[in-house]
């Protein structure tokens, strides 16, 4: 079907000989927001990392097609390009390299990729300048070494910045939520539903629903166990929040 | 055979040539050298301080010594590749172990400054060379014993007392000979108290199919409270062989701050002694090696405080790639009579490929209470979290790692001390890692002009 996004079927996948992810089926459409939750442990990220294709996992088995393309088999670098992007739970400091050469490689990266012309310094600034400004990105930020010695919010805000000038069709937001207070939660929030088109659609991985009253789901899958076990609306989320993750665990162990 | 066997019977059936082509300064030292070269060997790999290189490895080769002084032409122009843009210098050429005055640096040179050949210098004034020519670097160190044997020429730097150059003196180290060549070295800088003055040496290799080794003595005596940046590139070729001892002594109250950077390179050894003899001298190492391939540098360090209240400071970083080998020894010592020293050294290397091999040994010997001292050395591979970030923002992997270990090289860079020389160096480091050629290039036009004039 021409309208999907995302096709992930049956996905395994290991890191250091234990198996995590144990048959993952997931379909993204465009303009769809996908919440995943689910106890510690259960996968989230990891089911992330695989997807954006951290070479310390080894997927076993399945395939992930991505607007036709065979995600698997793709550099992480080539995904970005075809437009996956990953929000960083913990995002890495990187010293000595400063916010501008970073920001400027990856987009001259990409627009290598398309085959265009690098970004004049003048248009760098001006996109910089624009993109800052969604996620109210202090212009002090710039001029330092990536996410180093930022707050924890300085580093989710970083991403949705990133994430602005990369301009991804599927983003996956992985626990953005988490050592964020109230406010820049609310500004990390904005700063997606404002990125949001109908062209594009976002993964949510949250272990809490407090998030999705900022961004609001039209699935909620639960993870479990390296699968997903229960797929719903967002009054999913709202029956999690109220009455946690045990009676999923024990319904699930029961089986 | 023992390599030393061949330099002693060059000097042996050569003597008379040897003096005639220099001078009597350094002829005076010759026959305590040859002495103190009978029965002793050059350091080999696995003696103390010498874990992975060997000297006798080094000069083992049949290299020929220039004993006649046969004028080998050098397009010095198209060597002259290394000058630094936006920093103004005067600048000489040492082709080989010749100094070369360009026509207009004597008069350009401030009142007070001496920047010239060896030589030259012991010939119109004999008495000051021979009070500092062989003061700090000792004949019962075989290499230097063996340099001092055949050494004819090489560069005098003298800063009269109190003059500070406002300009960096650049000194253009050329290896040039049609064939294999071993070229000693020597070099003296004497700053008289309160002088200042920064100096920049780069080696080249003009012909890269040529094997070359400089044997390198250089001796820095610095006055109460003079100061000197003496920075160092290399960029040489794989056939290119530096083996380097620097000894330097300091005065009270005086400042030194020195970087070593190693681009490309053969097989480097580079040797710092350093005394610290007065009160509050301070000195700064700053150290680089960047090297693939199958180079090799190594970096050795003996630090030694002597009076009170002295600050010292290394900084020493290596990125080896391929088949690349390093090596850093860094010793401080810390005298009963060095109260309220401060002394700290820190090696970092990364490991770019699975064969490179680093080999650190991070020494302090203290003998006193109060003192303020720390060392530590780091092995490690790239940040592997950093470089999956990178690529997930869609930074092409080979250009993630370049951008890291560059990275990785800011705070060496930072640390040196001319300013106009930092940004030139990471221009040049980032050349280095993108493989576009170690060679300065693009900067040739400014120094061609000071040439052709």
């Amino acid at each position: 079907m021409n309208d999907i996004l995302l096709e992930v079927k049956n996905l395994h996948a290991s890191v250091e000989g234990k198996e995590i992810l144990k048959g993952i089926n997931l379909t993204v459409r465009p303009g769809e927001v996908h919440a995943i939750m689910g106890p510690n442990g259960s996968g989230k990220s990891t089911l992330s990392e695989v997807l954006a294709g951290n070479p310390a996992f080894t997927v076993t088995e399945g395939s992930v097609d991505f607007h036709g393309k065979q995600l698997l088999e793709l550099s992480p670098e080539d995904r970005s390009h075809e437009g996956l992007f990953l929000s960083f739970q913990y995002p890495v400091e990187i010293p000595g390299v400063s916010m501008v050469n970073f920001m400027r490689a990856a987009i001259n990266a990409k627009r290598k990729y398309l085959c265009e012309e690098p970004l004049s310094a003048t248009e760098f600034l001006k996109l910089m300048r624009q993109k800052r400004a969604i996620v109210e990105l202090d212009n002090k930020l710039a001029s330092r070494s990536v996410n180093e010695g930022f707050s924890g919010g300085e580093k989710k805000r970083n991403e949705i910045f990133q994430m602005a000038v990369l301009e991804p069709v599927l983003s996956i937001l992985d626990e953005t939520d988490s050592g964020l207070d109230i406010d820049a939660l609310r500004i990390v929030a904005g700063g997606v539903n404002k990125l949001k088109t109908e062209r594009n659609a976002t993964i949510v991985i949250t272990h809490y629903q407090r998030l999705l009253d900022y961004i609001r789901p039209d699935f909620v899958h639960v993870l479990y166990k390296g699968r997903i076990v229960r797929t719903g609306g967002p009054e999913l989320a709202l029956e999690l929040e109220e009455r946690g993750y045990d009676w999923i665990k024990e319904e699930v162990d029961a089986q | 055979m023992d390599s030393l066997s061949q330099y002693l019977e060059l000097y042996r059936l050569n003597r008379e040539a040897l003096d005639a082509h220099s001078a009597a300064p350094l002829n005076a030292l010759r026959p305590a050298a040859f002495e103190a070269l009978a029965g002793v060997r050059l350091p080999e790999r696995g003696d103390e301080g010498y874990e992975r290189t060997s000297v006798q490895d080094m000069f083992a080769a049949d290299y020929g010594v220039n004993i006649n002084r046969v004028n080998i032409p050098a397009d010095v122009a198209a060597s002259f590749k290394c000058d630094v843009p936006n920093l103004s210098t005067l600048l000489g050429v040492v082709v080989n172990d010749a100094f070369h005055p360009l026509r207009q640096l004597d008069e350009r040179l401030p009142q007070g400054v001496t920047f010239k050949s060896l030589r030259q210098a012991a010939v119109d004034n004999p008495e000051l060379v021979s009070a500092h020519y062989g003061s700090l670097a000792p004949l019962t160190d075989p290499a230097v014993a063996l340099n001092t044997l055949l050494a004819q020429d090489g560069v005098f730097i003298h800063v009269e007392r109190g003059v500070k150059l406002d300009r960096p003196l650049q000194l253009v180290n050329i290896f040039s000979a049609p064939t294999s060549l071993l070229a000693p070295r020597r070099v003296l800088v004497v700053l008289e108290d309160g002088a200042s003055a920064q100096l920049l040496v780069c080696d080249h290799t003009q012909d890269n199919s040529t094997q070359y080794l400089a044997s390198e003595v250089v001796e820095v005596s610095l006055g109460r409270d003079a100061s000197l940046d003496y920075n160092h590139i290399e960029e040489s070729s794989p056939l290119t062989t530096r083996h380097s001892q620097l000894y330097v002594a300091q005065n009270a109250g005086s400042r030194l701050s020195a970087g070593s950077i190693t681009l490309t390179c053969g097989s480097t050894r580079n040797n710092f002694s350093i005394d610290l003899h007065g009160e509050h001298a301070e000195c700064t190492l700053s150290g680089m090696v960047i090297a693939s391939g199958s180079q090799h540098a190594d970096n050795n360090v003996v630090l030694r405080h002597l009076a009170p209240r002295c600050h010292s400071n290394q900084l020493f970083k290596y990125v080896l790639d391929g088949e690349a080998t390093g090596a850093f020894g860094g010793r401080i010592l810390v005298t009963p009579g060095a109260q309220y020293t401060d002394a700290y050294q820190t090696n970092r290397n990364l490991l770019a490929s699975t064969s490179a091999r680093m080999h650190t040994k991070p020494q302090l010997e203290i003998y006193n209470d109060d003192v303020k001292c720390s060392h530590g050395a780091t092995t490690g591979q790239l940040d592997a979290e950093a470089l999956f970030y990178m690529r997930t923002r869609g930074i092409p992997e080979a250009e993630a790692r370049n951008m890291l270990m560059q990275a990785f090289m800011a705070d060496v860079i930072d640390n040196v001390g001319m300013e106009s020389l930092r940004d030139r160096l990471r221009h040049l480091v980032e050349k280095r890692f993108n493989g576009t050629g170690a060679l300065c290039g693009d900067c040739a036009a400014s120094c061609r002009e000071h040439v052709e004039k």
